[in-house]
């Protein structure tokens, strides 16, 4: 559905202040890039732009394949820092909740499960699990419902090394099959084929 | 189960989850029912002459307390980022969040309404319209409050800017409501009044989800 992101001469600003200017970006089906800046320069805040939430200053973001409602509503994920997952909830009644939510069916809860391993925590109640544990709920959404753009917000900051691993791996499994991968990290981004870096 | 009916259920189960949810809200409702005679004073003759009307304020204030959740714990965790990121409407989001509202503390305090007017010393026979009337009234004041509570996003005790928001817009459903249910009361036609009830419960569901979803959408920018 979206055979293409591509950013022009993009400008945001935040409360008043301009975090970057003139930003371009190409990415391609099979591309991830990771998006790299000090704190504060805007790496959230253009990830919110692509998906959106935010409104940029300047600048055109445009989709291939699709208008930007659609390619938005149907044909991104995002996964920021805020995980959207309710503390007095269970794991399984978040997870089936986001799943059913991005259109994704019974069985592909399990999946998505199985895939973070999650089987043994469904039970549990959100408050119960650890930060790891919970970026792992959040990542589930991911496998749960497919789709093509990947928004992802540091997004192996609270994995451990074993998980930081498991995610390079699906993060590349996802790029295979034709996914674009746009991602703000601190650390290398796996399979990343571009970089885009933000000044302070 | 499409994705609104599954949010629906989601709204409910978090509104019954943890803290009481309904139950306190009736339970409040109660508090200032029982508060009443305490201040007016125990002659059952005034009481009973008040007893609807003041049956009906208390729903408007019970009303207010679950709104603050409504919009903000979304917000605050990130979950609405994730709910206005989709192909459904957002301002048929909102309108299911509201009716989930309507149905998890609307309708127990639908239910409540004729007990704590007859308590007061309502006539019997009123009952059947004071619960229509809490039914519909409630569903303006939740969508109304859905108004107020997207308004406050992101507002250091949003909570009470909630009530101040919101209070002047619950007039019309107290004023029509009320004097629905005097009229019923001594025999006079009561029909105008619940039209007009219903007309603003109408209104408010048709027109509120497009307030919701733009304040949500300026709250998130």
């Amino acid at each position: 559905m979206i055979a293409g992101l591509s950013l022009r001469n993009l400008s945001v600003r935040r409360g008043g202040r301009l975090l970057f200017e003139g930003l371009d970006l190409e990415l391609a089906p099979g591309e991830a890039c990771a998006l790299t800046g000090p704190n504060g320069s805007g790496k959230t805040s253009l990830l919110r732009a692509v998906a959106g939430l935010v409104r940029p200053e300047a600048g055109v973001i445009a989709f291939e394949g699709a208008e930007p409602d659609a390619a938005r509503g149907a044909g991104l994920h995002f996964i920021g820092h805020l995980d959207g997952l309710k503390p007095a909830r269970t794991a399984l009644e978040e997870l089936a909740f986001w799943t059913r939510w991005g259109g994704g069916a019974e069985t592909d809860v399990r999946a998505a499960a199985q895939a973070l391993e999650l089987v043994p925590l469904l039970d549990l109640e959100i408050r119960r699990l650890s930060a790891g544990q919970r970026r792992r709920l959040a990542l589930a959404r991911l496998i749960a419902a497919p789709r093509p753009l990947w928004l992802l917000d540091e997004p192996l900051s609270p994995l451990d090394a074993r998980w930081r691993g498991r995610f390079a791996e699906i993060m590349v499994d996802h790029l295979r099959r034709k996914g674009l991968i746009l991602a703000a990290v601190h650390d290398p981004l796996p399979g990343a084929t571009r970089s885009l870096e933000i000044p302070a | 189960m499409s994705p609104l009916g599954a949010l629906f259920r989601r709204e409910v189960a978090l509104a019954w989850g943890r803290g009481g949810g309904p139950l306190v809200t009736v339970g409040f409702y109660a508090g200032v029912a029982t508060l009443l005679p305490l201040a007016i004073g125990p002659e059952s003759q005034r009481l009973a002459s008040v007893a609807t009307g003041a049956a009906w304020v208390a729903l408007a204030l019970a009303s207010l307390l679950s709104l603050d959740r409504l919009f903000e714990r979304d917000y605050e965790d990130g979950a609405l980022d994730l709910l206005a990121l989709s192909t459904t409407p957002l301002e048929l989001t909102c309108a299911v969040k509201c009716l989930g509202q309507w149905v998890a503390t609307g309708a127990p305090l639908a239910l409540a309404a004729p007990v704590a007017a007859i308590a007061l010393g309502a006539e019997v026979r009123l009952a059947p319209l004071i619960f229509a009337c809490a039914l519909a009234g409630g569903l303006a004041f939740a969508f109304i409050g859905g108004i107020g509570a997207s308004l406050s996003l992101g507002a250091r005790r949003g909570g009470l800017l909630t009530a101040v928001i919101v209070l002047p817009l619950f007039t019309p459903p107290v004023i029509f409501g009320g004097g629905a249910l005097a009229a019923y009361a001594s025999g006079l036609p009561w029909q105008a009044g619940m039209a007009l009830l219903g007309a603003y419960a109408a209104a408010a569901v048709g027109l509120g989800p497009l307030a919701m979803a733009a304040a949500c959408r300026n709250a998130l920018s």
